[in-house]
């Protein structure tokens, strides 16, 4: 049977100052009717670019140099815009990463719905409405009658992707292609979307291209996987056998990073307090408490972890630790010491001893310093250090952050994203700090790049004997490098303990939920775990 | 600096060329300039020719004395007047948009009552109060100019003081100075340029519209500004006096424009790569 679509010999090129570098090489790929096809590979691997391609569309400073992409028959490689138009959201759909950014918050989820097939001239605004309401009840939306008549700003981060699916189905597309649809998104919600995107494409036969680096996210979806990387193809083979068997390195690789992660059996010798947050609660409107009694401990050399899901004040413990968020009632003890509750009103000695690394080293970084000043200034603030002696202290702080030294003359944009973070994390221990606060440091970067750091992070508290308090919504994160475990919902802690403890059953109701949304490798774990949910 | 300059385009260039001939203009006037600056030397709206190289002006001037000696007083003047505006606006800005609350509030209502009246008006009634002296000029169109460049550097601060990197210096203990002078001022730089490069051609004009009305740069004194409008009505006899001044503003205008754009488009560079 001829296929849907047929990649050969795909070559993509991007402009880097005056030279086009290639960004996808010599790729060949085909699409059969009613098949999931998952593309998997890290950031710059050329998934998201061989994506695009397949709607025949580069991004600005592309551009496809050879190859050849025939949808139907059609190279649309050779395409006029026009013929291009008609097919893109009619006969091939696209779902962004982002849900949030791609809707536009000045209309209303339906119109932005009905404008594909009133558009392409193939329905009327009230059919496709109709049609809106099917598929908003098919993907398990909550009032699909009345749901869309909101605006994006007021739905959920979950429910605006599932309408995003719902938008790419409205014209039946005989292709629909997902870039990393949950990446964005919760465990929990991740869980309601896959099933979501599942279930739609079983019942109406679509091709989809899936595009993620979650290999457990891929698993429980695609027929078939391809592993790309730096644009090359690493690995082609159909799901389940390349789960259980995968032949390149890399992929394996890949495999391996979840099932890496041992538990670290701490000796409890160590068991001074240096954070003691006591009955603490907190709000930013008069009233309304986003923290609400938050009781927590952390020991000297150990790492607390925080988790929960978002909205449920995990961040908001960590602004309220820092002092950027005054708590109107409990205390803050640090290292023995009460602290004020407001960042002014601190000592410098304890401003020095307590850092924080943030989720985006993009903007966590100012993009006009050298490396060299972000990391020369806590050294010049709090100790007066300069000149000879601070170059010395910033190359070892490179050093030990495992980067190599001539980056301190560089600029931020000159790094990769787990470069900046790392820079980050020479940043913060440039003021020697006794507790470190990570807040989802590793939820922006690549499966890899994560791992590294969170190897980085264990080697420096056993160097350093820093304490860390470790904010995710990852639990896989957690099971990795916790020593504690804080759950939190609603601006409440719901349980807390040693790690061994929490995750051995039984569980509080909402962490054994946490717990059982991560996804696993087994192809089959989606199925189980949504009949498991649906018999209890 | 030489590197720079070697890497930097055509357009970039040629900018650099109209400006660094200004300059010159500026410095060297009287020795370039082949009569005085308030002599008058032939007929009225007298044709270009050897004598006078752009002709002469409704008093008889010569044109091409009086724009050299124009670059002199024009330039000075309206460079001044854009870096008091600016040094004054972006600062105040700043500080709106760091400290916020109440600090915040005052600062942008006063800025709201300067900016109620229009701007020829508010100058007018300060001029004829104060007396016309060229400080007091400088000093009332630079307030007026900083109003704008205020609200400019409040809105672009704000956007860049809501990221982490300004949230960690806090958490740090800098001070307001550190935050504002290095965090916020490289990173709002951009936008800031490219205003400059505008706020300053539409000085020229501004100074032009008061010496119209007899409030700004007095005559005798040669301004580009004043002389196209001294000399407007020659237009209509079809003689091209006017556009002497004219094109000497708008070249000046485009070259500042063109530096300008190549600044922006090197330091946007560093920023989105």
């Amino acid at each position: 049977m001829e296929p849907l679509l047929k990649i050969s010999g795909l070559k993509i090129e991007g402009r880097e100052g005056n030279r086009w570098q290639p960004i996808v090489n010599t790729i060949d790929l085909t699409l059969q009717r009613g098949e999931i096809l998952g593309l998997i590979g890290e950031s710059g691997a050329g998934k998201s670019t061989l994506g695009l391609a397949a709607m025949g569309y580069t991004r600005k400073g592309c551009r496809i140099a050879s190859g050849a992409i025939v949808f139907k028959g059609m190279d649309l490689t050779k395409a006029s815009g026009r013929q291009l138009r008609r097919l893109r959201g009619s006969k091939i759909a696209y779902v962004a990463q982002s849900a949030a950014a791609s809707f536009n918050p000045a209309h209303k989820l339906i119109d932005q719905f009905c404008e594909g097939p009133v558009q392409h001239g193939l329905s009327s605004y009230e059919a496709a409405a109709r049609k809106a309401v099917d598929l908003y009840r098919q993907l398990g939306l909550p009032d699909p009658e009345t749901i869309g008549n909101r605006y994006p700003h007021q739905v959920s981060g979950g429910q605006l992707q599932r309408a995003m699916v719902a938008m790419a189905m409205a014209t039946d597309p005989d292709i629909i292609i997902f870039d990393e649809p949950t990446t964005a998104l919760d465990v929990t919600t991740q869980i309601e979307v896959l099933a979501a995107i599942k279930g739609v494409i079983q019942q109406l036969n679509t091709a989809a291209i899936y595009i993620t680096h979650d290999l457990a996210v891929v698993a429980q979806l695609a027929d078939r996987i391809m592993v790309l990387r730096h644009g090359n193809l690493v690995e082609e083979g159909a799901a389940r056998e390349m789960l259980e068997n995968p032949q390149a390195e890399y992929t394996r690789r890949l495999l391996s990073v979840r099932s890496l992660r041992e538990d670290k059996a701490h000796a409890a010798a160590d068991r001074d307090v240096i954070l003691d947050v006591q009955n603490v609660s907190a709000s930013y409107v008069k009233g309304v408490n986003v923290v609400e009694d938050i009781n927590l401990k952390i020991r000297r050399r150990k790492t607390v972890a925080v988790v929960g899901e978002s909205g449920s004040g995990k961040t908001t413990v960590a602004r309220v630790i820092t002092g950027l968020l005054p708590a109107y009632r409990g205390k803050i003890i640090f290292d023995g010491q009460e602290l004020s509750p407001d960042l002014q009103s601190r000592k410098r000695e304890s401003l020095q001893r307590l850092q924080m690394i943030y989720q985006m080293p993009d903007v966590a970084l100012n993009p006009r310093q050298k490396i060299r000043k972000i990391i020369g200034r806590p050294l010049a603030f709090y100790f007066g250090i300069g000149g000879r002696k601070a170059l010395e202290r910033i190359q070892e702080l490179l050093r030990l952050v495992e980067l190599p030294e001539n980056y301190a003359d560089r600029y931020p944009s000159e790094l990769s994203g787990g470069e900046k973070q790392r820079v980050c994390i020479a940043r913060a221990l440039a003021a020697n700090p006794d507790l470190l606060i990570c807040d989802e440091i590793t939820s922006a970067l690549d499966q890899l790049v994560a791992e590294g750091i969170l190897k980085l992070l264990q080697n420096l508290q056993n160097d350093l004997g820093v304490s860390y308090l470790f904010i995710t919504h990852d639990l896989a994160t957690v099971k990795a490098i916790a020593d504690e475990i804080v759950v939190m919902l609603n601006g409440r802690i719901v349980e807390q303990g040693v790690k061994g403890e929490i995750l051995r059953p039984p569980h509080h109701e909402y962490t054994e939920l946490l717990l059982s949304s991560v996804p696993e490798m087994d192809p089959d774990w989606l199925d189980n775990l949504l009949e498991e949910r649906t018999t209890n | 600096m030489l590197t720079l300059l070697k890497k930097s385009p055509l357009s970039a260039r040629v900018g650099l060329i109209i400006i660094l001939l200004n300059l010159v203009t500026m410095i060297l006037a009287p020795a370039i300039a082949p009569y005085g600056e308030t002599e008058m030397v032939g007929e009225v709206w007298a044709p270009m020719s050897a004598e006078h190289l752009m002709g002469t002006d409704q008093l008889g001037r010569d044109l091409f004395t009086r724009i050299v000696y124009g670059a002199r007083n024009t330039i000075t003047i309206a460079l001044l007047i854009t870096l008091l505006s600016f040094a004054v606006g972006s600062l105040c800005g700043f500080l709106a948009a760091t400290v916020g609350g109440w600090v915040d509030q005052v600062i942008s209502r006063i800025v709201d009552v300067v900016m109620a009246f229009p701007t020829l008006i508010f100058a007018l009634m300060v001029l004829s109060v104060a007396g016309t002296s060229i400080p007091v000029l400088i000093a009332v169109i630079a307030i007026l100019d900083a109003t704008r460049v205020y609200r400019l550097s409040r809105a672009v601060a704000m956007d860049i003081e809501v990221l982490d990197f300004v949230e960690v210096a806090r958490l740090r203990g800098e001070g307001l100075w550190w935050i504002m002078r290095h965090e916020i001022l490289p990173n709002a730089m951009p936008p800031l340029i490219a205003e400059f490069g505008l706020r300053f051609c539409f000085v020229f004009l501004f100074i032009s519209a008061l010496s119209f009305l007899g409030l700004g740069i007095q005559p005798p004194t040669a301004d580009w500004g004043s002389m196209v409008r001294e000399n407007s009505g020659a237009i209509s006899f079809g003689i091209l006096t006017p556009l002497w001044p004219a094109g000497a503003i708008a070249l000046l205008t485009i070259g500042v424009n063109l530096v300008v754009d190549w600044f922006l488009h090197r330091s946007s560079q560093i920023r989105s790569q």
